[in-house]
């Protein structure tokens, strides 16, 4: 293991004030006999943004998928919220899901509802008055700055609108925990840093803890070196050799995790792998 | 080689039935659970009931006019084409209605079913739908179930009584026979185990239809051509499981009514 925390982590009593978010304790999963992910152990700690990085296929989905309970782990240990969701029984987890906000890779709007009802849907579900629904619907579309769509149906929008419009939907119930699945993947440079000023948006304004998964290095590093700015509305560079200290960074290899540390300790890793996926 | 390729699909066929056997139960158990989806129930309810009645009434009227053909013909030789709407009946009620709907209806919306929750589950629609907190056994699949289950009852009793009315006009328009005695050896002869028959037959039918396809459904895996063959498999094997249940029922409620 390189970088600054350690690995072997044991997760903090549930319920002390700093408890974290999520814990990852000695966790590995297989599929077909084919092992996945092996002995992942890490944290995520209340406001904080963790960017997990590592080459296509290496399981950086299936850890998000079991963060929030969409995939069990075959051995070790997943809290959320303090509470052990890997031993959680799948009902008790639909509940917990609706505090944890998740952005899919390529969205994952429901087609046959209209922009409205898909950013309103969790809301829809809790029975909530029509006209809060659409009231918070439209605040959330602002966020994204796509409130001009709110009629519209996801076959009627661009790749990076349907990304924005999934974004509105994970975060209209204030979650306390995001998931970005590859947010910018498979989009163009410009619509790339739109959806990854949405995310340090998210970061600096509602300070929610966030877990983002991406295999583009440039999209990483721009989350750690750049802060948004609510006076000007948009995100501005930090001053030279500072970064964000809230954003730290996870790196998956042949199914282990190699790195869990800082901007600087990535930067000046000496690993050969770490080396050469920055590069 | 050989072997391990036959202990390889058996595995796979053990596995498969264990999961259909618990999709069932727990899309079964979903009705007697909150939240209760009684709105999506009434969606799917038109979608598989209103959308399905123009295929069944045409399907049924035919069959009953080519059953009245063909069997009027075979009866005339034995002096009996006076029992025509008898056989009409019977055969209508018992077997060919329930059983032709099923088939009927399978087609169009097991089918239905296996590509509208492919699709969803290719897309992580169904992840996003479970990451949103939701349930997609009792949102998605006990709505089709319970939708299905009620229409076809009332589908093949449309498909029944449109038969009966397709074999009277044949026999009356086009083989001259008289209306009264046709319609009155259509349900003279019935008896309620008959009637018990075609009714019972529909409820299991529906539920094969729904299950199975939204178990090829959920366990679409690979794009587009994933859930083009789930399609596939969903129609085909509603297809087979409806016509084995209708031997077991029938031998079943024979055993029991003697008839």
């Amino acid at each position: 293991m390189n970088g600054g925390a350690n690995g072997a982590t044991p997760p903090q009593a549930p319920g002390s004030s700093a408890e974290p978010v999520v814990v990852f304790d000695d966790v590995s999963i297989a599929f077909e006999q084919k092992p996945v992910l092996e002995n992942i152990s890490f944290q995520v700690r209340p406001g904080e943004m963790r960017i997990l990085l590592g080459p296509a296929g290496v399981g950086k989905s299936v850890l998000l998928k079991m963060t929030n309970g969409l995939l069990r782990p075959d051995s070790g240990r997943i809290f959320v919220f303090g509470k052990e969701i890997s031993a959680m029984h799948e009902q008790d987890l639909f509940e917990l899901r609706g505090a944890i906000g998740t952005v899919f890779q390529e969205g994952a709007l429901f087609d046959s509802l209209n922009v409205r009802d898909n950013v309103g849907y969790r809301l829809m579900e809790e029975h909530l008055p029509d006209d809060e629904i659409t009231a918070r619907a439209t605040e959330a579309l602002r966020f994204v700055e796509l409130e001009q769509t709110i009629d519209r149906f996801p076959s009627e929008l661009s790749g990076g609108m349907r990304r924005r419009v999934a974004i509105a939907r994970a975060i209209v119930t204030n979650p306390k925990l995001i998931l970005y699945d590859s947010p910018t993947g498979g989009l163009d440079p410009i619509t790339s840093t739109t959806i990854i000023e949405l995310v340090m948006k998210q970061r600096d304004v509602s300070h929610t803890s966030s877990l983002v998964v991406t295999h583009r290095i440039q999209d990483a590093f721009v989350l750690a070196m750049h802060h948004f700015n609510r006076a000007t509305n948009q995100m501005e560079a930090l001053p030279p050799h500072q970064t964000d200290p809230n954003t730290s960074f996870l790196m998956l290899h042949q199914g282990r995790l190699v790195f869990d540390g800082t901007t600087k300790e990535l930067v000046h890793s000496s690993d050969p792998f770490i080396r050469e996926y920055i590069s | 080689m050989a072997l391990d390729t036959i202990d390889a699909a058996a595995k796979r066929g053990v596995l498969a039935v264990q999961e259909y056997v618990v999709l069932s139960a727990r899309a079964v158990s979903d009705i007697f659970r909150r939240p209760f989806y009684r709105d999506d129930i009434y969606m799917q309810a038109d979608i598989i009931g209103v959308g399905s009645l123009p295929i069944v009434i045409l399907t049924g009227f035919f069959l009953g006019g080519v059953l009245a053909l063909q069997s009027a013909s075979t009866l005339q030789q034995f002096g009996a084409a006076a029992f025509t709407g008898q056989l009409v009946s019977f055969s209508m009620i018992k077997e060919i209605g329930p059983v032709v709907t099923a088939l009927m209806v399978s087609g169009r919306n097991a089918s239905g079913m296996a590509s509208e929750l492919g699709s969803m589950m290719v897309t992580e629609q169904i992840d996003a739908m479970r990451s949103l907190g939701t349930d997609p056994l009792k949102k998605l699949v006990m709505p089709r179930i319970v939708a299905t289950v009620v229409m076809l009852f009332f589908l093949v009793i449309i498909s029944d009584a449109v038969g009966i009315a397709g074999g009277g006009f044949v026999s009356v328009f086009l083989l001259g026979q008289d209306a009264s005695q046709y319609f009155h050896t259509c349900y003279q002869s019935l008896e309620y185990p008959d009637i018990l028959q075609g009714l019972v037959k529909p409820i299991f039918f529906g539920f094969i239809i729904a299950t199975i396809g939204c178990f090829y459904g959920m366990k679409t895996r690979g794009g587009t051509q994933g859930v083009g063959r789930s399609t596939t498999q969903a129609v085909v094997w509603s297809s087979i499981l409806i016509i084995t249940t209708d031997f077991m029922i029938s031998r079943f409620l024979i055993g029991i009514f003697g008839r």
